[in-house]
C-alpha cells in the first residue's frame, strides 16, 4: 500500500463521515484496485447519496471495469444533483462516443468544457470529436461575406455596460453572469487589456457552486459573497440573484472594505437591471 | 517542518476571538496535514472542501490575469471560511463565526504562515 494510500484510510477510518472517500477512491481508482476503489466508493455513497462527485468517482470506478451501462446511470445521477458537473459530463461524452454517438457526445464534452475550461483533456476530447464530426458530416455553409459591423459590436458593449451606468469599472471591472456561466452583462479585461470576461464567466459557475456546497455542508448557511486577494487585483463575487453572479473586480490597491462597499453597490444595480428583465 | 512549529502557527490563528479552528490543508487533494478545531468540527470535510473552493477560485483569478490568489474570504450567513496558500502545495484554512473580526483573522493568518514558511 503506498504512503498516500495509506495515509487517507487511516484518515477515513478515523473519521468516517468525511469526503476523504473521493481522494482515497480515485487513488484506488489510479492503482488499479479497482474492487478496493468500488468498496470505498459505495461507502462513500451510502453516507452521501446526493452528492453528485461521489456518483461521478464511481462512475469511474465502473468505467474502468467496463461496466459501462451502470457508469451511465451513476453520471447521470451526477448530472441530476448538478446539471454543470464536469466529470459528469466528460464521462458521458465518453460513453457517447464509444457509442459511436458523436453529436451526443460533443455536445456533452462541450458543456464540461464551459465548465471545467483549463482541462487540457476535455479540450482535446472537444477538439477530436469535432474533427470526428467534421470528417463525417457534409461540407460546412460557406462563411459569411463579411464580418459583422464594428459598429453593432460597440453597440453590444454599450448595452451590456449600462447595466452598471455610472459605476466605477462599468466597462472593465464588474461583471454579471448566469448560473450557467453566461455573461448578462458588464466587462472584464486583464493586465494586458484582453477581454476575458467570457473565459472568466464560466469559471465563476463552478466558483459559485463550490461556494454554496461548501457553506451548506460545514453547517456555515447560505453563502453571501468571496472576496479574494490577489497579485493583480482584488475581487469581490456575490450573488446578484438566484440566477445570477456579480463579480467585481479592483486593482490590488484598493482596500478590501472599499471592495465590498463596490460590490454591494454593484449588486443593487444588478438587480435593478434583473428586475426589468421580469 | 515540526509539530510545534504547527501548533505554533495555529494557536496564533485559533486565539482570535470568533474563530472555531485552522488548520493546514494539502492543496492538491484536500487532505489534513495539520489542525486544531473545536471538537465538533469534521476536520477532512473543512480541507476538502476549501481545498477544492481554493483550487477553483485559484482557476477563476488566473483566467482573469490576477495571478494566484494569496488570501480567500468566504461570508455566509452562519460563518465564515478563510483560506491562504503556503506555498504551491499547502492551504492555511480557517473557519469562524460570522461576527469574527475578519481583518485580525486575516493578520493572523499571514503571521502564521510567516512561520510556516
Amino acid at each position: 500500500m503506498s504512503d498516500d494510500v495509506r495515509a487517507l484510510t487511516a484518515q477515513l477510518a478515523a473519521d468516517p463521515a468525511s469526503l476523504v472517500f473521493l481522494p482515497l477512491g480515485e487513488a484506488l481508482r489510479r492503482r488499479g484496485q479497482l474492487d478496493s476503489a468500488q468498496k470505498v466508493a459505495l461507502q462513500g455513497l451510502g453516507r452521501y447519496p446526493h452528492l453528485p462527485d461521489a456518483h461521478d468517482l464511481f462512475a469511474r470506478i465502473l468505467t474502468d471495469k467496463a461496466d459501462f451501462e451502470r457508469a451511465f446511470d451513476e453520471w447521470d445521477m451526477a448530472l441530476r444533483l448538478d446539471p454543470q458537473h464536469a466529470g459528469a459530463h466528460k464521462g458521458l461524452g465518453f460513453l457517447f462516443f464509444k457509442a459511436g454517438r458523436t453529436q451526443e457526445a460533443l455536445e456533452h464534452l462541450e458543456a464540461g468544457l464551459a465548465e471545467a475550461p483549463d482541462d487540457p483533456s476535455l479540450k482535446n476530447a472537444v477538439a477530436r470529436v469535432r474533427a470526428a464530426l467534421g470528417a463525417a458530416a457534409p461540407p460546412p455553409p460557406p462563411a459569411p461575406a463579411a464580418p459583422a459591423p464594428a459598429s453593432a459590436e460597440e453597440d453590444d458593449a454599450a448595452a451590456r455596460a449600462a447595466i452598471f451606468a455610472g459605476l466605477e469599472g462599468a466597462e472593465n471591472g464588474l461583471l454579471l453572469v448566469d448560473t450557467q456561466g453566461l455573461r448578462l452583462g458588464g466587462g472584464l479585461r486583464d493586465p494586458g487589456n484582453t477581454d476575458v470576461a467570457d473565459v472568466v464567466a464560466a469559471h465563476l459557475a463552478g466558483v459559485s457552486r463550490e461556494a454554496a456546497r461548501s457553506a451548506k455542508l460545514l453547517g456555515l448557511g447560505q453563502w453571501e459573497m468571496v472576496v479574494l486577494e490577489a497579485p493583480g487585483g482584488n475581487a469581490a463575487l456575490l450573488p446578484a440573484s438566484s440566477e445570477a453572479l456579480l463579480l467585481v473586480v479592483r486593482d490590488a490597491s484598493v482596500p478590501m472594505g472599499r471592495l465590498q462597499v463596490a460590490a454591494e453597490r454593484a449588486a443593487r444595480a444588478a438587480r435593478a437591471w434583473l428586475e426589468t428583465l421580469t | 517542518m515540526s509539530a510545534s512549529k504547527f501548533d505554533t502557527a495555529l494557536e496564533l490563528v485559533t486565539h482570535v476571538p470568533g474563530v472555531r479552528g485552522a488548520m493546514l490543508v494539502s492543496a492538491a487533494d484536500g487532505v489534513v496535514v495539520a489542525e486544531a478545531l473545536m471538537d465538533e468540527m469534521k476536520g477532512s470535510a473543512v480541507a476538502a472542501l476549501a481545498a477544492s473552493l481554493a483550487s477553483r477560485l485559484r482557476r477563476a483569478a488566473e483566467g482573469a490575469g490576477r495571478g494566484v490568489p494569496r488570501f480567500v474570504h468566504l461570508t455566509a450567513t452562519g460563518g465564515t471560511l478563510l483560506a491562504a496558500p503556503l506555498g504551491d502545495d499547502l492551504l492555511l484554512v480557517t473557519v469562524a463565526e460570522r461576527t469574527v473580526n475578519a481583518g485580525l483573522a486575516r493578520l493572523e493568518m499571514f503571521r502564521a504562515l510567516e512561520i510556516l514558511a
